[in-house]
């Protein structure tokens, strides 16, 4: 199942499905890396709180389009991390290093807004 | 060798054929005989038991009643289980007696001393009715002995089992009331650990802390350990995962109070201090929380002057 990007003002807004399959994955990192400069976006968030498994690949990709959607010029941030998950996460070593986290929504967006008044 | 040697002179010069014979004939006809004496002399023996315990100041949390009332039921199970060799009975009943006298204080020793208590009471008995027949007694002992050491045994891991099942049920207790996970002040929980932490606990208060996250939709986190003596790699490790965990859901962790000593731990096993946000104290940790948070405490007027 594909994963639908929506856009909101300044900001791309992804989704996640309970389940997605790493093609998925591979296709949501490749529309949004092309969806973030052709909408001129400055932010990006993946929001992630049906997940209720994170694995490995999961995790690397989402490292993954942060770093490349930051060298495309705008900032990421991942929210909705469930609890559970986010236990589970860190008893691999998957961690998320360099990448922005919010605990819902409302929050990722009021970070992203924060940091462009920062830059501004 | 040498251990052999005894082992087995000793069997020679216990198990004549004779002895032999008759303890693979009759050891049940012997308990019966055993188990007769024992019930028409129960009033006699039983008192006889009571007042050793008084002497040897056993059982000193209970009144004199309630020992007299507590022997008559154990010294009735106790023959009982020697009559039946049904040991479930008495295990039960064991588990009940503890149930009742741990928390009156009642010690192990005091268990254990009872029962040892009844078995000598019990055996001296035997040996004056039997002291005229040597061989009678003999046998009726190698009835005895080895079904009043089962009952000893069961009387006492029935205790034990007990005592160990309350430690646990408290060690829960106290585990759910040390893990407190405490809001301040809006989006700014603290988390004050206190005593030892083993992984398990370190597992529960990660659970504990996530959830109070989410609840509460904290920002910033304040871990203040300085209720904590020591901490080893495994536990610094998570506690390093605790913060990690913390971040995924978009808090900020201030781990506050490090000793001196949980600080050197730390750097001689190379965590990594980067991923710590570390204050001196609480106070501290407080103060840069509503920092982080834009807060802003100023004194309105001194209180002394209004």
């Amino acid at each position: 199942m594909e994963v639908p990007i929506l856009k909101q003002g300044e900001v791309l807004i992804a989704t996640f499905q309970a389940a997605l399959s790493d093609a998925d994955l591979e296709h949501l990192r490749r529309g949004l890396v092309q969806q973030v400069v052709r909408f001129r976006s400055r932010g990006v968030i993946v929001d992630v709180t049906a997940m209720d498994v994170m694995d490995s690949f999961a995790s690397r990709t989402l490292r993954e389009i942060a770093h490349m959607i930051r060298l495309r010029g705008a900032e990421t941030v991942i929210v909705g991390i469930q609890p559970e998950v986010a236990f589970a996460m860190v008893q691999l070593g998957l961690t998320l290093e360099g990448v922005a986290t919010a605990l819902d929504l409302e929050e990722g967006l009021a970070y992203l807004i924060e940091k462009f008044k920062n830059i501004d | 060798m040498s251990k052999r040697e005894i082992t087995s002179k000793d069997s020679e010069a216990r198990g004549g054929p004779g002895v032999e014979i008759v303890r693979s004939e009759a050891p049940s006809e012997l308990l019966r005989e055993l188990v007769a004496h024992l019930r028409q002399n129960r009033t006699q023996l039983r008192e006889e038991w009571v007042v050793r315990i008084t002497e040897t100041r056993l059982l000193t949390a209970m009144t004199k009643e309630e020992i007299f009332a507590e022997a008559t039921s154990v010294y009735d199970s106790y023959v009982e289980a020697l009559e039946t060799e049904a040991f479930e009975a008495l295990q039960a009943y064991a588990r009940n007696l503890s149930e009742r006298i741990i928390p009156r204080g009642v010690e192990t020793h005091e268990v254990v001393g009872i029962v040892l208590l009844l078995r000598d009471v019990l055996a001296r008995s035997l040996f004056a009715k039997y002291q005229t027949d040597f061989k009678k007694l003999n046998r009726i002992l190698d009835a005895y002995e080895p079904a009043a050491n089962r009952i000893a045994n069961t009387v006492a891991v029935g205790f034990v089992q007990e005592r160990e099942r309350v430690i646990r049920q408290q060690q829960e207790a106290i585990r759910e009331l040390s893990t407190p996970v405490l809001q301040v002040r809006e989006r700014l929980l603290i988390l004050p650990i206190i005593g030892v932490i083993d992984p398990q606990r370190a597992r529960q208060l990660t659970e504990q802390l996530l959830r109070g996250i989410r609840t509460n939709r904290a920002k910033v986190v304040v871990i203040d350990i300085t209720g904590v003596a020591a901490m080893d790699l495994t536990v610094a490790n998570n506690l390093v995962q605790t913060v990690e965990a913390s971040r995924l859901l978009g808090a900020t962790v201030i781990v506050t109070g490090l000793s001196p000593e949980i600080a050197q731990t730390l750097v001689t096993i190379g965590v990594d201090l980067g991923k710590m946000n570390t204050v001196g104290d609480l106070q501290g940790g407080i103060e840069q929380a509503e920092r982080l948070l834009g807060y802003k405490v100023v004194t309105l007027a001194d209180p002394r002057q209004s």
